[in-house]
């Protein structure tokens, strides 16, 4: 087996997936969004909450299809480039992806023709129904994926044959494997505190260049109470998701606290420059006792430690190390800045809006660190403890074949995330007013009066 | 035993629908550099762009369920198809972008029409890429593939490649007959009689060059009681294109898309006829790649209740937009 076309293919695996989240995290938080405003309009038929509708279903139809174009490539890389993993696990992964697709992709992908083009066509009712099942539709699909993902990180409910095949014994076991409800809940907040972030920093953009600041106010006062609550709610998930990671896989978390030896009194590393030949770390800033008291809630805890298990078992310490900081970091950040803004309510100052504006890509960068975390902590096996990544890949593939697919996908997706950025950015300087000029054409369905009637105002 | 049955009649319904509705939006994508006006794209785009999503997650549909059923024949196909695919994947990249920017550009609007319309030709082009290698017969032994990245180019491919271009097209064409009016109609029913010729001719010359290329295809053809059994099956598509040709003459509306759906449908049972009982052909029969019976169960499960659900979803949604397409209707925020 060539050694590059692994190294290669993880590459690309990780670089295409680490794109495709991105749009996922938002999509999902902002189909919820919208699926609010939708309904805040509905009820209490203040034309604002319909104003901020329109305004963000244009970012999300962008974002929406930009997941769809990336997420396809996903689904055909196991096979293209991970196929002996795909013939191991194929009994297990398949049908989780399948029903992702039957349960979510195809509700989510029919309703939102209607819900992006569907003003016109249907009535406000139906309207409304096509966005709620959107967002059903998003949650659902992320429901499968990290099912799916958390049985790589804590496998049950299989058996091996001797081939080395997984077979299912129980889909009880395989769906609500030991991570998942953790995990799954750790992602879906994620999603939602990176939307009310973004929400809240292109709202607080608008007050400040005073663009529809009514509208905009009532989005970023929105924004900030979701965030407030949802920050705190991420921290608690977070930290029990790290237990389970502790209890299932301990060897990720000596990594993510960078601990060499197992024992007592471990200290939490604030800072720390791991050194994985000489197995310590060169420099060290530290709370005392401070893992101890967080992952084993006394001061003389046992925290495991990445000498537990022989090198060639470890992930790469640093990459993890480093990722958990940037994460956590983030986190706690996010909790300061939506406290200080419900503090402040009354008044904004200026320099906290800016700094909402600046806090926009955080919620992005946090995400990407976490699952750089779980999945760098998952190596060197992608199912844990069973089959190694070395031993997952398509054995035929050479790599300059691969090499040549990395570079595209490299080469393609960044274009692609350039235009989506302009495009965005643009979308959110435009702000609320509708953006193509043609008036509607006269009445061609019962309900033209609705957008008629929308359109007037 | 009739599980692996069961779900061979899954997957091969799902592959049908994906070619059958991407099909004629990704022919709209390769018609679009010959319109005549940016007015006539913006309808061709409008035509489509409540559906194109839909239509393609039957592939992601066919993709999961091949890995869930026959993981096999998926791991086996897939590295072996890995440039065509790569290909394949990229292309849709740039076709599925090019629905939301194209919508919103000012400027850079022949950017994304390009964008769209080499999108649609290439993905087009490496299906029929991966069709064709796929048909001959991929250099497999002991359930590995042996080939090289390149085994998959052969003239067989490169002119069924062809064939799925021209084949895509017309299903395009037909659709914007029934789609729209006027001056854009009647140049979609000047595309749609010359694709119609061209993949009757088309067909004609694969029918032709499979049996030549494998004697087991044209055994399964040629002997007897097969060349009675099967005689309905050319016969009807002879049909069929004939109906194809003479609808287009009359000005149908409904009928020419109707038809070419048919003439890919008799297409794809030829070839199902050719091919059968293989999942990869002449090396994993659908019995050897079947996944065990508890994991096809499962899944099977979910499609018996999900199914018809996502049947009924697409048969609203085309019932929302259903009707003519006219310039300026199309624009949604």
């Amino acid at each position: 087996m060539d050694v590059d076309a692994v190294l290669l293919s993880r590459l690309q695996f990780a670089f295409t997936i680490a794109f495709h989240i991105l749009f996922p995290t938002l999509t999902i938080g902002l189909a919820c969004f919208l699926a609010l405003v939708e309904g805040l309009w509905l009820r209490t038929k203040d034309t604002r909450w319909r104003d901020l509708y329109k305004f963000w279903v244009r970012i999300f139809a962008l974002a929406f299809g930009m997941g769809v174009v990336s997420g396809i490539p996903m689904s055909f890389q196991f096979g293209t480039n991970f196929s002996t993993f795909s013939i191991a696990t194929g009994n297990v992964l398949g049908p989780l992806l399948g029903y992702e697709v039957l349960t979510a992709f195809f509700l989510e992908a029919s309703f939102l023709g209607i819900m992006l083009f569907g003003w016109k066509r249907v009535g406000p009712r139906l309207h409304f129904f096509a966005t709620l099942m959107v967002a059903f539709g998003t949650t659902l699909s992320a429901f499968w994926i990290l099912s799916a993902n958390s049985w790589m990180q804590t496998p049950q409910g299989h058996i091996i044959d001797e081939a080395g095949i997984f077979h299912v014994a129980s889909w009880w076991e395989v769906v609500f494997n030991p991570s998942f409800p953790y995990r799954l809940a750790h992602m879906v907040l994620a999603t939602l505190l990176t939307t009310s972030f973004v929400v809240a920093a292109v709202s607080a953009w608008q007050v400040l260049t005073d663009r529809h600041g009514d509208t905009a106010r009532k989005a970023l006062k929105l924004a900030i109470s979701a965030a407030a609550i949802l920050a705190p709610l991420q921290l608690l998930a977070g930290d029990m998701h790290g237990l389970n990671t502790l209890e299932h896989q301990p060897v990720k978390v000596a990594a993510m606290e960078g601990n060499w030896e197992s024992g007592p009194n471990i200290p939490l590393l604030l800072l720390a420059i791991p050194d994985e030949e000489a197995e310590t770390n060169i420099f060290e800033i530290g709370i005392p006792n401070g893992a101890s008291l967080i992952l084993r809630h006394s001061a003389d805890g046992v925290v495991p430690g990445l000498k537990d298990v022989p090198p060639e078992d470890r992930p790469p310490v640093a990459i993890v190390f480093y990722a958990f900081r940037i994460m956590v970091g983030l986190g706690m950040l996010m909790i300061a800045v939506a406290w200080l803004g419900v503090l402040l309510r009354k008044r904004l100052p200026r320099p906290y809006l800016w700094g909402l504006v600046a806090m926009a890509p955080t919620g992005f960068i946090a995400t990407l660190a976490g699952w750089t975390v779980t999945e760098v902590g998952r190596q060197p096996f992608t199912v844990y403890g069973l089959m190694r990544t070395a031993d997952s890949v398509s054995p035929q593939l050479t790599a300059p074949t691969v090499m040549t697919s990395l570079m595209l996908f490299a080469i393609v997706y960044n274009m692609v995330l350039a235009a989506f950025l302009y495009f965005a950015v643009r979308a959110v300087r435009k702000g609320p007013a509708p953006d193509t000029a043609p008036p509607p054409e006269p009445a061609l369905s019962p309900h033209a009066h609705d957008h008629a009637a929308a359109g007037a105002e | 035993m009739e599980l692996i049955l069961i779900w061979t009649g899954v997957i091969a319904f799902g592959v049908a629908m994906y070619i059958i509705m991407d099909g004629f939006d990704l022919g709209v994508g390769i018609l679009f550099p010959f319109a005549r006006h940016e007015e006539w794209r913006d309808v061709m785009m409008d035509s489509i762009a409540p559906v194109w999503d839909g239509n393609e997650t039957w592939l992601v549909l066919g993709g999961a369920g091949l890995f869930g059923a026959f993981p096999l024949a998926y791991a086996t196909t897939l590295p072996a198809l890995y440039v065509p695919l790569i290909l394949f994947l990229v292309a849709l990249v740039f076709r599925g972008i090019a629905f939301e920017f194209r919508h919103r550009a000012e400027t850079s609007g022949w950017v994304w029409n390009l964008s769209f319309a080499t999108g649609s030709v290439v993905a087009a082009f490496s299906q029929g890429l991966v069709l064709g290698s796929f048909v001959q017969g991929l250099p497999i032994e002991n359930g590995q593939f042996v080939g090289t990245a390149m085994s998959f180019l052969t003239p067989f491919s490169l002119f069924t490649g062809v064939a799925l271009v021209v084949g895509y097209a017309l299903l395009g064409a037909t659709w914007l007959v029934r789609k729209t009016e006027g001056e854009l109609q009647d140049w979609a029913y000047g595309w749609a009689k010359a694709l119609a010729v061209g993949l009757l001719a088309i067909i004609v010359a694969v029918s032709l060059w499979t049996p030549l290329m494998q004697a087991e295809i044209a055994a399964r053809w040629f002997s007897m009681p097969n060349l009675v059994l099967l005689a309905p099956i050319p016969i009807v598509t002879a049909i069929v294109g004939l109906a194809l040709l003479l609808a287009l003459k009359a000005r149908r509306e409904t009928s020419p898309f109707m038809l070419s759906i048919g003439l890919f449908l008799l297409s794809y049972l030829g070839l199902a006829v050719s091919l059968w009982p293989y999942m990869v052909p002449r090396a994993i029969t659908i019995w050897d790649a079947a996944a065990p019976p508890e994991t096809q169960k499962f899944l099977l499960v979910g499609v018996a209740l999900f199914l018809p659900l996502v049947l009924i979803y697409t048969v609203i949604v085309y019932r929302v937009f259903r009707g003519k397409v006219r310039h300026g209707e199309g624009y949604h925020h």
